[in-house]
């Protein structure tokens, strides 16, 4: 199978390695949101029946999708809310784009949505004319440098206060300089309440959609969410196939695990239940209610049964917060919209394993996000079978890119060894070289010099194993 | 895109398996539990940790209490769903020159400028609050605008203390939420925040600087 263009981790990562600022940033962000999280969960029991109720709660969605997916079509328009269906995400935009310019819409805000990150939506837009603002602070703040979230639920987590405050006094029109946040908070509140006044339409992401009720449920904590959903005349909604679940109470549990996950809060400032447009004897809210939801790859990842555990995230981001590789080298080295141990998983199957192929090497499999998972994803596994995947062609795996990971020194260097073990003598022979003449190899040999880069350099006893018990005889005693 | 819709599905349905659906075991859910005076205490000291601010009255001062803090406020105005049963009783009982009472009882589009720039607070009643981890249910509509709680950079929110349930999870129950909700239901805990610069907490970033809830101790 050919090579797919690979993205690499290791080089952006080693970088990022070097960066002390960036480092601190995020070191001091994600212990503090470890912490956080930390005195919501107090007692270890309850978390744990917390997690396996939330667990079960996906499980069973995801065992029911499809039924659940058109009951929540039904349910929504009887609402009165539109639903539309996407594949990809060049279908998701350009459905987007048709709404809008059928209503005339040239200024957009969005609320935070990591599924319109996922589909380059902004860039889409804007490339037809369209100005799409986030108004989420985070997401404006990197709006502003033209950057992608470095984090899900903290999107400019990379940047410190000084950074800001320079990027602030440069980029908005009569801002004065100030390293105080709640300066820098009202004015970016001053910019975007008039751009939510003057927003045609409103666009947001989905946390959780039900499926009985045809509810849409948004969680945040600044505002913006509801401003976007509840100001303009036109509210567009994309979500995630995966994102439904079957009643209002199995939210309940997801929610309460959601905003303890991730931001250590017991609960978040707002909750929006959106069931709706505005109906007949109401004074606000849009006249016009769209569901976008987006396949791009998600369908392929239900079906294999393993890798489906996936799509149960509710995407906390505990597991990037907890990431011993995420702390140092932070969300931007990844090259992807979603970062951190998820990205890990979630990036190659929608990319390919081959073109992500550093990607699922570069984790030491620690264990620490599967730890955190709200909804016990075993990610390390997961990345141990998408590794597998990589390298392994199969006609029957599902996985994209299957097998396009396989180069052709390691394929070659697997076949020596196969062959060697295989044959004592040989493997006697190449023993017996390697403990005598291994220390002379200069540490530039291929294989070693990748080893040795960042490692210290292995060395051979002088003898086998073998050989010692062959001469020395194993002492019993 | 029904195309996509029938091709979407029809990838679903092919890897659907028959697994039986695991249990769900809601005890953890269900051990939340407070005595009524104890519920009121910890969704005002749950509320407190965010800033919420609360005003104590009974259920024939409240609406006094909502005028003393207007003046004492100096609010030039409170905008109001005169239609819905706190809107009347409070209209019925405004006496107060320094603040004009403003109805929302007209389209949004009709006041927009108006509503965004020169409306001091905002007052909305709530349908219950939630002990376990402090919060107000509001079920915007006709009679009290989705707008009304959001757009203000003051809102007042009246809630009585019977109404306070367990948690989220109970209150949902026994709302009946679960089977039909109105175009917007909403959940609130406090002012609208940040932690989007350094971790640190800013209030009052797009939606209310301050949230003041009007406690009515209505037990027995």
């Amino acid at each position: 199978m050919p090579a797919e263009t690979e993205v690499p981790f290791r080089e952006p990562a080693a970088k990022a390695l070097r960066d002390p600022v960036l480092r601190a940033n995020f070191r001091r962000a994600m212990d503090g949101l470890v912490a956080k999280r930390k005195a919501q969960f107090t007692d270890s029991k309850d978390l744990q029946e917390l997690r396996d109720l939330s667990s079960a709660i996906r499980t069973r969605s995801l065992l029911r999708l499809p039924d659940l997916l058109e009951q929540l079509e039904t349910s929504c328009t009887k609402n009165g809310i539109q639903v539309h269906w996407a594949e990809t995400c060049e279908q998701g935009n350009a459905l987007i784009l048709d709404l809008l310019q059928a209503h005339g819409v040239t200024r957009m805000v969005k609320g935070k949505s990591m599924v319109s990150e996922e589909m380059h939506l902004n860039a889409f837009l804007e490339a037809h004319g369209i100005e799409a603002l986030e108004s989420d602070l985070g997401e404006y703040i990197i709006q502003l440098d033209g950057e992608t979230p470095s984090h899900i639920i903290m999107p400019a987590i990379h940047k410190n206060k000084d950074q800001i405050a320079r990027q602030f006094s440069q980029k908005i029109k009569d801002a004065a300089y100030t390293e105080d946040v709640d300066e820098l908070t009202a004015m970016a509140r001053k910019v975007l309440r008039q751009k939510f006044f003057e927003a045609q339409a409103g666009l947001s992401g989905v946390n959780f959609a039900v499926a009985e009720t045809g509810t849409l449920c948004l969680v945040e904590n600044e505002g913006n969410g509801r401003m976007s959903t509840h100001v303009p005349p036109l509210h567009i909604a994309v979500m995630g196939l995966e994102k439904v679940v079957p009643r209002l109470e199995e939210v309940a549990p997801l929610y309460a695990i959601l905003t303890r996950s991730a931001t250590g809060q017991a609960v978040s400032t707002y909750f929006n239940l959106i069931s709706g447009p505005r109906g007949a004897t109401e004074m606000d809210g849009p006249k016009e209610v769209h569901l976008v939801i987006l396949d791009n790859g998600r369908s392929r990842m239900y079906s294999d049964p393993q890798l489906r555990a996936t799509l149960r995230c509710i995407r906390c981001g505990a597991c990037l917060n907890h990431c011993p590789v995420y702390t140092r080298v932070g969300g931007h080295a990844y090259q992807a919209v979603y970062p951190g141990p998820i990205g890990k998983i979630l990036t190659p199957q929608m990319e390919g394993v081959g073109a992500r192929h550093e990607l699922i090497h570069g984790s030491s499999l620690c264990g620490a996000c599967a730890e955190a998972c709200p909804v016990e994803i075993p990610i390390p596994e997961l990345l141990v079978r998408l590794r597998r995947e990589a390298t392994h062609p199969d006609p029957l795996s599902t996985v994209k890119g299957n097998g396009s990971g396989r180069t052709f020194g390691e394929d070659w260097a697997w076949r020596v060894w196969a062959a060697v073990t295989k044959r004592p003598a040989l493997y006697r022979l190449a023993a017996w070289f390697s403990t005598r003449f291994g220390r002379a190899l200069p540490a530039s040999t291929p294989l070693l010099k990748g080893w040795t880069r960042d490692r210290t350099r292995p060395m051979p006893a002088p003898r086998s194993l073998s050989e010692r018990i062959r001469s020395e005889g194993v002492p019993h005693d | 895109m029904t195309d996509a819709r029938t091709a979407i599905l029809a990838r679903l349905r092919a890897a659907t398996n028959p697994d039986p659906l695991p249990a769900l075991d809601t005890a953890v859910m269900d051990r939340r539990h407070w005595a009524a005076a104890e519920r009121a205490a910890r969704l005002r000291k749950g509320m407190e940790a965010v800033h919420t601010e609360f005003l104590e009255a009974t259920p024939s001062n409240w609406a006094a209490v909502v005028q003393g803090c207007c003046a004492r406020e100096g609010f030039r105005n409170l905008l109001y769903g005169p239609n819905s049963e706190a809107g009347q009783a409070l209209g019925g009982a405004w006496g107060l020159a320094t603040t004009r009472l403003m109805p929302y009882d007209h389209p949004m589009e009709t006041f927009k400028a108006e509503l965004f720039s020169s409306v001091d607070a905002g007052f909305t009643s709530t349908v219950a609050g939630l002990a376990e981890t402090g919060g107000l249910l509001l079920l915007p509509g006709p009679t009290e605008p989705r707008l009304l709680s959001l757009v203000p950079p003051v809102h007042l929110a009246l809630l009585r203390a019977s109404t306070i349930h367990d948690s989220f999870w109970s209150a949902v129950k026994a709302l009946g939420w679960g089977r039909s909700l109105p175009a917007n239901a909403l959940l609130i805990s406090g002012p609208s925040k940040t932690a989007d610069i350094e971790q640190t907490l800013a209030y009052g970033v797009h939606g209310p600087k301050r949230l003041l809830v009007i406690l009515v101790n209505d037990l027995n």
